[in-house]
């Protein structure tokens, strides 16, 4: 389990979370993986606004920045730039484990109309853009999704 | 030093060795099976938008084709919100299969890079890399030396069957083991950031799409410009987003291409040093290259073979490295022994001369030759007892020793013995033996015994060499030399058929059989066919211990241990010990023999004909490859005895043999009759046919009395020099084999 702050540095995002810093919320994002018999998965967690644009970084699971190109949409929004995600990146997740990570997101950003969506992509199989697509409101937390690529469930917590 | 540098990485390396060259072998088959389930069109005749909008027919849902190194395509779609992935046809775009990677094959393919243990996994991998290019580069210089130059190369290997595998193997793999080695050390250095491996191209993800109407992906220009065979994959853009762009990655480069106007948005090719890194990986891996991952695939496979050879080959040789016993120390010293060892038999003809010298109460220094000291104070004599290596040089100990001779500055008063090792059938027979007594005569060294030589380690010319030596010293110096004390079998003898009692030759066949009972044979070995005998083949050697001495006597064997006995053809020396013994033997008398295989002196497998030259009992293991023709390659014997009334051996044998063809011609000359002639007349008798025969690639192979194989040799160079060759040449093609006595 990691536990880190997100220091927001998400472009529209900051300005609103600025003044409101302090108003954190802890949430914990569980990702479970199918046994899709294959090697360590690299799994990208973002934020997209409603539209699907990228936003900002939340995880990136998987250690070599040079497949980072096959986190698809992650790394076309993102431009793979490592000031995106330095300090975000940790191990590959193999087949049928899960991931769990937990962050401080502002308030503001939850209910706020954005998109959390994860990318995965495993050597020699499919990349799989988009694998889940789960708007972050408080509604939505505790339910779990399932992803069509190898995600077999995904969820998070406040 | 070289071969410690062969054999060092070997033995450590050798269990990783094997995993990483079984794994590898397996992993080459991947390329041809996927070539030759893919449906490759010609360069040229499909584009990029041509497969893009056929595939995009059959799969609304398509989101990327991916172009593999063998051409086979994938597709990945959604379908209902499932994801999939399909091989399809790149003519029609329709799907040939569902494309499910073998979990087999990626099992091979993680133990293969990391030996499932992942980054330590990863290092250790790329470290047995490494060392395959150490084994094989130690390996070819080794080989070098031993044939005797790089010219030498392709000479035919001598040595126990070990060596001969090993040897074989590597020269027939090292290209590819080497090429193995190094792409893959590189790869290894790349992942460890070592090596450079490039940057994959990364175009600049474009900020702005013309933001037209998006047009049918099959007429975007920059897709039909695009050739089938540069593809590597190409990413749809999302359905109903006119700001998405198409994203095409070639063997060049990488870009994206607008949805509207079919134009580069962005584009980089791929640097130098990443298309380096992807030749490199296609060289180890195959991928792309299918024939070459099949050579590759089989060459490793030469690997495991070669680790086991290889150790049973050091571990042979350090068992018999001789341990001195009772070795003084160089000043205390009266006599010093110095030896030139490749394979160590050289030092226990050293351990015998120490033995024996101690035993007569002298102090002695035993040492390699590569130890030569500047002065030895107390010492009143010096023996140099040297192989030779290949061509004329310098075995292993003895490498530095004309090196250290050269740098002496006072030339002690020492007198010095040289005595030479090796095989007569070598043009250089003692060569380095010759190049150290010449050097210590120049350097100013007195001689103790002129420089005398023994052939393939014969004992009865060690002995008389001690015989000599210890006239020297005034004292008895028996030099019993038994190299490494053969475990020996009794046989007893069941048949003899005799010969020659009216020329003044007595010589009789005699077949041996293992005594009765004596055999634990069960039935499982009776099925498979063993017998109670050692296994041998016609051509080994059989060495007998005569009841009241410990030297054995070799005879040439004719017959092999699958037919039930062991023959040999004996002719009765007068004071003969062995023959005396042997030709006195009754039935059932029993004799104490072991097997030293000889497996240089055998038929060449292949059609080429066989020319067999021998004279008197030289005949007994031509006979045993006469009898064991059974494929009816042509055979022709030459043969000489004194007279065919007396001493004609296995003339009935041979009769059968020309009639069922297992001989194909008989020619014998007989020296007691009144058209004298020897077995070197009919070969000049014969030379055209010889010639015909030596041109259609013949193997000539000689057994018998040396003086006969010389006057062979000669005969046969001139029959030959109308072809421009002669025995030297078919020597060093393995065409020429001799077992002479």
């Amino acid at each position: 389990m990691k536990r880190l702050t997100l220091a927001l540095a998400l472009g529209l995002a900051v300005a609103i979370a600025l003044p409101a810093l302090a108003q954190a919320r802890e949430v914990t994002f569980n990702t479970e993986l199918k046994n899709y018999g294959g090697d360590g998965a690299y799994v990208a967690l973002y934020l997209t606004d409603g539209d699907g644009q990228y936003q900002g970084t939340l995880w990136i699971a998987g250690e070599k920045s040079k497949y980072y190109k096959h986190l698809r949409d992650w790394a076309r929004g993102s431009g793979q730039r490592s000031s995106e995600y330095d300090g975000l990146t940790g191990a590959s997740v193999g087949s049928g484990r899960s991931l769990t990570i937990t962050l401080d997101l502002a308030d503001a950003l939850i209910d706020a109309g954005y998109e959390v969506r994860v990318d995965t992509a495993v050597e020699d199989m499919r990349d799989n853009r988009a694998d889940v697509v789960v708007p972050l409101t408080t509604e939505g937390a505790d339910k779990p999704v399932s992803g069509r690529g190898y995600v077999q469930s995904f969820r998070y917590t406040f | 030093m070289l071969r410690q540098l062969h054999s060092l990485p070997g033995l450590i390396a050798a269990l990783f060795v094997i995993v990483l060259s079984v794994t590898g072998a397996i992993l080459s088959l991947n390329p041809a099976l996927e070539r030759a389930g893919a449906v490759v069109p010609a360069a040229g005749q499909i584009s990029v938008a041509e497969l893009a909008g056929k595939v995009a027919e059959h799969y609304p849902g398509a989101e990327q084709i991916e172009r593999t190194p063998s051409g086979t395509l994938i597709v990945y779609y959604t379908r209902d919100g499932q994801v999939g992935a399909d091989r399809v046809d790149p003519r029609t775009g329709q799907a040939i299969a569902a494309d499910e990677p073998s979990s087999f094959s990626r099992w091979v393919k993680n133990l293969h890079r990391s030996l499932l243990l992942d980054t330590p996994g990863r290092a250790v991998a790329g470290i047995t890399a490494l060392a395959m290019v150490v084994l094989a580069i130690s390996g070819a210089l080794l080989l070098t030396a031993r044939l005797g130059g790089w010219r030498q190369q392709l000479r035919p290997v001598r040595g126990t069957v070990g060596q001969r595998l090993h040897i074989e193997l590597g020269r027939v793999a090292i290209l590819g083991l080497l090429l193995s080695g190094l792409t893959g050390s590189y790869l290894s250095a790349t992942t460890f950031g070592l090596a450079p491996q490039g940057m994959a191209a990364e175009p600049e993800f474009p900020l702005e799409v013309s933001g037209g109407p998006p047009a049918a992906i099959d007429t975007l220009a920059a897709l039909k410009a695009t050739d089938l065979s540069d593809l590597r994959e190409l990413v749809y853009p999302y359905p109903n987003d006119p700001t998405d762009m198409v994203s095409l990655g070639t063997d060049q480069g990488a870009g994206y291409i607008d949805q509207a106007s079919g134009e580069w948005l962005t584009y980089q090719p791929h640097d130098a040093t990443h298309k380096l890194y992807e030749f490199i990986y296609m060289l180890h891996t195959g991928e792309g290259l299918w024939w070459l991952g099949l050579i590759l695939g089989l060459a490793a496979l030469t690997v495991p073979v070669m680790a086991v050879t290889g150790t049973i080959i050091w571990w042979k040789r350090q068992r018999s490295k001789p341990k001195i016993a009772a070795n003084s120390g160089p000043n205390a010293a009266d006599s010093v022994i110095l030896v030139g060892s490749e394979s160590n038999t050289t030092w226990g003809f050293a351990k015998t001369l120490h033995d024996s010298l101690a035993r007569e109460g002298h102090r002695v220094h035993t040492a390699s030759m590569n130890q030569l000291a500047s002065r030895y104070r107390g010492a009143q004599r010096l023996f140099i007892l040297t192989a030779t290596y290949g061509d004329g040089d310098a075995p292993a100990s003895a490498n530095r020793f004309l090196a250290r001779l050269e740098k002496i500055k006072e030339v002690p008063e020492l007198p010095v013995a040289v005595l030479g090792f090796g095989d007569r059938q070598f043009p250089q027979f003692c060569g380095f033996a010759k190049e150290v007594e010449t050097a210590l005569a120049a350097k100013g060294f007195t001689p103790l015994l002129p420089l005398d030589t023994i052939d393939r380690q014969s004992t009865q010319e060690f002995a008389r060499w001690g015989h000599a030596v210890g006239k020297l010293l005034g004292s008895d110096l028996p030099l019993v030399h038994t190299p490494v004390r053969p475990r020996t079998t009794a046989l007893a003898l069941a048949e003899r058929v005799d010969y020659g009692a009216d020329v003044q030759a007595p010589t009789a066949v005699l077949r041996f059989k293992a005594p009765e009972g004596g055999g634990k044979t069960g039935l499982l070995s009776r099925l498979l066919g063993h017998t109670d005998l050692p296994h041998f083949e016609a051509g080994d050697l059989v060495g007998i211990l005569p009841s009241d001495s410990h030297v054995p006597r070799f005879y040439s064997l004719a017959s092999a241990s699958k037919d039930g006995t062991l023959e040999i053809c004996v002719r009765q020396h007068p004071g003969g010990l062995c023959s005396g013994f042997l030709h006195a033997l009754p039935i059932g008398g029993t004799i104490e023999a072991f097997i030293q295989p000889n497996p240089d002196f055998r038929p060449a497998a292949g059609k080429a004909p066989i020319v067999l030259i021998g004279a008197g009992t030289g005949i007994g293991p031509l006979v045993g490859f006469i009898r064991h023709n059974r494929a009816h390659h042509p055979m022709h014997l030459y043969w000489g005895g004194r007279n065919p009334q007396s001493d004609f051996l296995y003339e009935p044998e041979l009769a059968t043999y020309l009639e069922d063809k297992r001989l194909t011609s008989l020619n014998a000359a007989f020296s007691r009759v009144s058209e004298r002639a020897y077995v070197q007349d009919k070969i000049a008798v014969d030379g055209a046919e010889l010639r015909r025969l030596i041109e259609r690639g013949a193997q000539i192979l000689v057994c018998g009395g040396r003086d006969m194989a010389a006057s062979v040799m000669a005969a046969l160079d001139e029959v030959m020099a109308p072809l421009g060759m002669d025995v030297a040449m078919l020597k060093a093609q393995g065409r020429y084999r001799e077992d002479v006595y």
